[in-house]
């Protein structure tokens, strides 16, 4: 009876949902903010990947707002997840080859990572993407030898000093005259490396950040005592 | 027969998505795939709301070099928005799974039925009361219970 009623409940919001959806035009709707951005976004931030200047430059203070959740949902993990026993059973090490294979895929993922972050004003891509992907480069040792250590410390001092320069490079535009976060420097030739004033900054930032965040909770996440 | 168009494809696709989540949160017992449910449901909803940008003959909001000018661009905005919505999804689900393993350690069971039999087991005895009773229910005679009735309560 219970599972009925859950069944017709989904089928009920899925019939609403799409007749919401079929009546708005398809592919043409008014796109009011969008195609202003579209047209005036590559002048007034420099960036070519104009995604990263809705993400940095038009919307920088959400993209804040966004850190902060990300940083208070590790948080919250590490007051539920609690401080490990030193004597609590570990997992084995793994075997060779996952052994041998992260090994190579540290530094092929390290160096994807950056080039993520680094690129992401020009090519699809930026400081989330790159951010997961450099903590995927520093878990994977994790995952083949539990008995390595990461240092927490370091991760959060490095979080910490990300997340104090994200700030700092929006109050300094506002030292500058301009509003919090606003786009700083030179804007630089459309589509080269150095464009875009203080965005690609800002993104650094924001990969550093994601990284250490998402490592730190990673690892947390899989030093949780196996049993108790 | 009147030939569908493909856009409805698009919104099936993602609002079936929405709705194979949902369904699953509410039936499966087991929460862990209440968590995976809610992250199909998560998926159907970015798809969604990518959706609500896309332009035919458009490409991705990126300048490239020899791109003639006035190429037709997809809506950057919603976009943007998605990134935020995945990146706050990975938090919630990192906090999900953490109390789950807390859940599990401590009742070495993630099945809700079951679980819920346990808590309110755990919450009757905190509170001192019978099992036929609830925890919340006001000691003594209602409206007002004498004094040493409401001493007499453990």
């Amino acid at each position: 009876m219970r599972n009925l009623i859950s069944l017709l409940f989904v089928g009920g919001l899925v019939f609403l949902l799409l007749v919401l959806t079929l009546q708005a035009p398809f592919a043409e709707g008014p796109m009011l903010v969008g195609k202003g951005i579209l047209q005036q976004g590559t002048e007034e931030t420099g960036t070519a990947n104009l995604v990263t200047s809705v993400v940095l430059g038009y919307r920088g203070y959400d993209t804040l707002g966004e850190l902060s959740i990300l940083f208070t949902a590790a948080l919250a993990l590490g007051v539920v997840l609690g401080r490990r026993r030193p004597e609590a059973p570990r997992d084995l090490e793994a075997g060779l080859v996952l052994r041998a294979s992260s090994d190579l895929l540290f530094p092929l993922l390290l160096v994807v990572g950056l080039y993520i972050i680094l690129h992401g004003h020009l090519t699809p891509g930026g400081g989330f993407q790159g951010g997961v992907i450099l903590a995927a480069a520093f878990f994977l040792p994790v995952l083949a030898r539990p008995s390595q250590r990461i240092s927490h410390a370091g991760l959060m001092a490095l979080e910490a000093l990300a997340g104090a320069a994200f700030i700092i490079i929006g109050l300094l535009a506002m030292r500058h005259g301009g509003q919090f976060l606003q786009p700083l420097l030179d804007k630089g030739q459309l589509g080269s490396l150095l464009s875009g004033g203080t965005l690609p900054l800002l993104y650094i930032a924001v990969g550093v950040k994601v990284g250490a965040e998402l490592a730190g909770l990673l690892v947390r996440l899989g030093d949780a005592e196996a049993d108790s | 027969m009147n030939q569908l168009p493909v856009e409805y494809l698009f919104f099936v696709g993602a609002i079936g998505l929405v709705g194979i989540g949902v369904a699953g949160m509410l039936l499966c017992r087991n929460l862990f795939r209440v968590l995976l449910a809610l992250v199909i449901a998560e998926a159907g909803a970015n798809l969604l709301l990518v959706l609500t940008g896309y332009r035919w003959d458009a490409v991705a909001p990126i300048v490239l070099p020899g791109m003639p000018a006035g190429t037709t661009m997809v809506d950057p905005v919603p976009q943007a928005l998605v990134l935020t919505a995945i990146v706050i999804g990975v938090g919630i689900q990192a906090f999900a799974v953490a109390v789950l393993i807390k859940i599990y350690h401590g009742y070495g069971s993630l099945d809700r039925r079951r679980l819920a039999a346990m808590l309110d087991r755990d919450m009757n005895e905190l509170a001192g009361v019978g099992p036929g009773r609830s925890p919340e229910a006001p000691a003594g005679k209602r409206p007002f219970p004498p004094p040493e009735q409401q001493e007499g309560r453990s």
